[in-house]
């Protein structure tokens, strides 16, 4: 798939923009925009998965079942409380090593690659992290909403998915944009995974020209996305406003 | 006359003081006319991390020799590969000795020595996993390098278009996933594929050395001329002194 985009989507952009950019960039233009890329999707696909993993977990800590609370307190606690290189490297050189002979073939279709073990890692990560920020905006609503939901013969579940839900993901929106900005910043750290993103390919660059624009560049990049990160935020606020 | 026996007391509080800074000052710098060479710790046999922290390897000897000879106090300092040259250009040690191959690339930034090692570039694979080198331009075939070395800038220039090349930040995790099976091949120095190939069984070499008369060399700044004529003076006396000759049968067997 990134070879096509590399060929239909990168190339084209850097034959077209080379003349106005400067060297260093025009350069290696195709690989900063293939790393792009890599960046961007792995960002779609972990804050998607990261999301519904925070709601379940959020919904779990919440419940009446303590069996269900604790599990996803633990799960919060591990992934909040250890450094995400300390979890890639886990995942992908300590179970990795056991091989395909070890894991067989299936889970070796996730620990095979630095790619697939990136974006499991950034999505639990994300999950973790977002699971507490839902559940903090679920628990400073007024207890009444619910006890008025309940009175009214919805269901626990139900009153969270129609009543105290909506109002809660309206109220962590702000914190939320924040939480995915910083995913896109400790995404970098999938280049040590052999991943190809922005920064495995900033790298790259970097050693085989030795300047410090290489890196400039990169943050340009990063701040890019950054800054739809927070446009999309913004305007999704800017709908779901009451009144 | 309390008031100026004070001031005079103060006064001379305050000289005794900026005394005492400027000779903690003094000291301190004083101390530090040896020369710090940074070296990886990541690359058997060249250079490698002990159990205690320390590192040993054939750059750390050929280094110990070196300085011996120039009658300076060198020390060692660990730096990752990535950062070695920039942390050279800014002044955070004053040499490279790292298994660095001579490039045209390093050389717009830095300076180096003569050479103090000839290099040659191998593959490596599973037992099976291919003959020659036609066998990494395979469709699905991984190869594995460690990121800015000459190994991996061969690999995109030579076989790159065609096969996924998975770079690493250090050498052993190249090796790491090779072992693991998430690349059919390592390109890298001999020696190093020697050396890691050690009392294991299961791999073997594909196809013949690539010989890019490569060499290492000691890494400077451009502008310490005076320094680089040290290094290569004394790097000429051990060579013909026997004393490099001993190091390297130390460390290389006539297999390579």
């Amino acid at each position: 798939m990134f070879d096509l985009m590399s060929q239909w989507i990168s190339a084209p952009i850097c034959g077209l923009a080379s003349p106005i950019l400067p060297s260093v960039f025009a350069n290696s233009c195709v690989r900063y925009f293939d790393g792009f890329w890599q960046t961007i999707i792995l960002l779609i696909l972990s804050v998607s998965a990261g999301f519904v993993l925070a709601m379940a977990t959020a919904l779990a800590r919440l419940s009446q079942r303590k069996f269900l609370a604790n599990v996803a307190a633990v799960y919060s606690y591990v992934f909040r409380g250890t450094p995400l290189l300390v979890q890639l490297f886990i995942a992908y050189y300590g179970i990795g090593s056991f091989g395909e002979e070890g894991l067989g073939s299936l889970l070796w279709l996730i620990f095979g690659n630095g790619w697939t073990v990136g974006l499991i890692i950034l999505s639990l990560n994300t999950g973790a992290y977002s699971a507490e920020i839902i559940r903090g905006a679920v628990v400073n609503l007024p207890p009444g909403q619910m006890e008025a939901a309940k009175a009214s013969g919805m269901s626990w579940l139900l009153a969270m998915y129609r009543i105290i839900l909506p109002q809660a993901f309206r109220y962590c929106l702000p914190a939320y944009a924040n939480e995915v900005v910083l995913l896109m910043k400790g995404s970098a750290l999938v280049s040590t995974i052999a991943v190809m993103d922005l920064m495995g390919q900033t790298r790259t660059i970097y050693a085989r020209s030795y300047q410090l624009e290489v890196y400039v560049n990169a943050a340009i990049m990063y701040l890019v996305i950054a800054g739809l990160i927070t446009w999309l935020f913004r305007s999704l606020e800017k709908r779901l406003k009451v009144g | 006359m309390f008031n100026t026996k004070k001031t005079i007391l103060t006064s001379l509080t305050a000289v005794a003081l900026l005394a005492g800074v400027g000779l903690f000052v003094a000291a301190c710098s004083k101390s530090d006319t040896g020369i710090k060479i940074a070296t990886e710790g990541a690359y058997p046999p060249f250079n490698s991390k002990n159990a205690d922290g320390t590192i040993s390897g054939f750059d750390i000897d050929v280094q110990e020799a070196l300085c011996a000879e120039m009658k300076v106090k060198c020390t060692v300092v660990a730096q990752d590969w990535d950062g070695i040259i920039p942390g050279l250009v800014q002044k955070k040690y004053d040499a490279i000795m790292s298994g660095m191959s001579i490039t045209d690339e390093r050389k717009a930034t830095i300076a180096f020595s003569d050479p103090y090692f000839d290099n040659s570039l191998i593959t490596v694979g599973k037992v099976g996993a291919g003959k020659s080198l036609d066998d990494l331009k395979k469709p699905g075939v991984v190869i594995g390098a460690q990121r800015s070395t000459v190994a991996s800038k061969w690999i995109e220039d030579n076989i790159g278009a065609k096969a996924k090349v998975n770079l690493y930040d250090t050498q052993t995790a190249a090796y790491d996933d090779l072992a693991a099976g998430r690349v059919q091949f390592v390109v890298a120095d001999l020696a190093t594929v020697i050396d890691w190939m050690k009392g294991k069984t299961g791999f073997e070499l594909v196809g013949d050395k690539i010989d890019l008369n490569d060499h290492f060399g000691v890494g400077l700044r451009q502008e310490d001329t005076e320094l680089l004529g040290k290094f290569n003076t004394a790097l000429k006396t051990i060579k013909e002194n026997g004393t490099y000759q001993k190091i390297y049968d130390k460390y290389f067997t006539a297999a390579m």
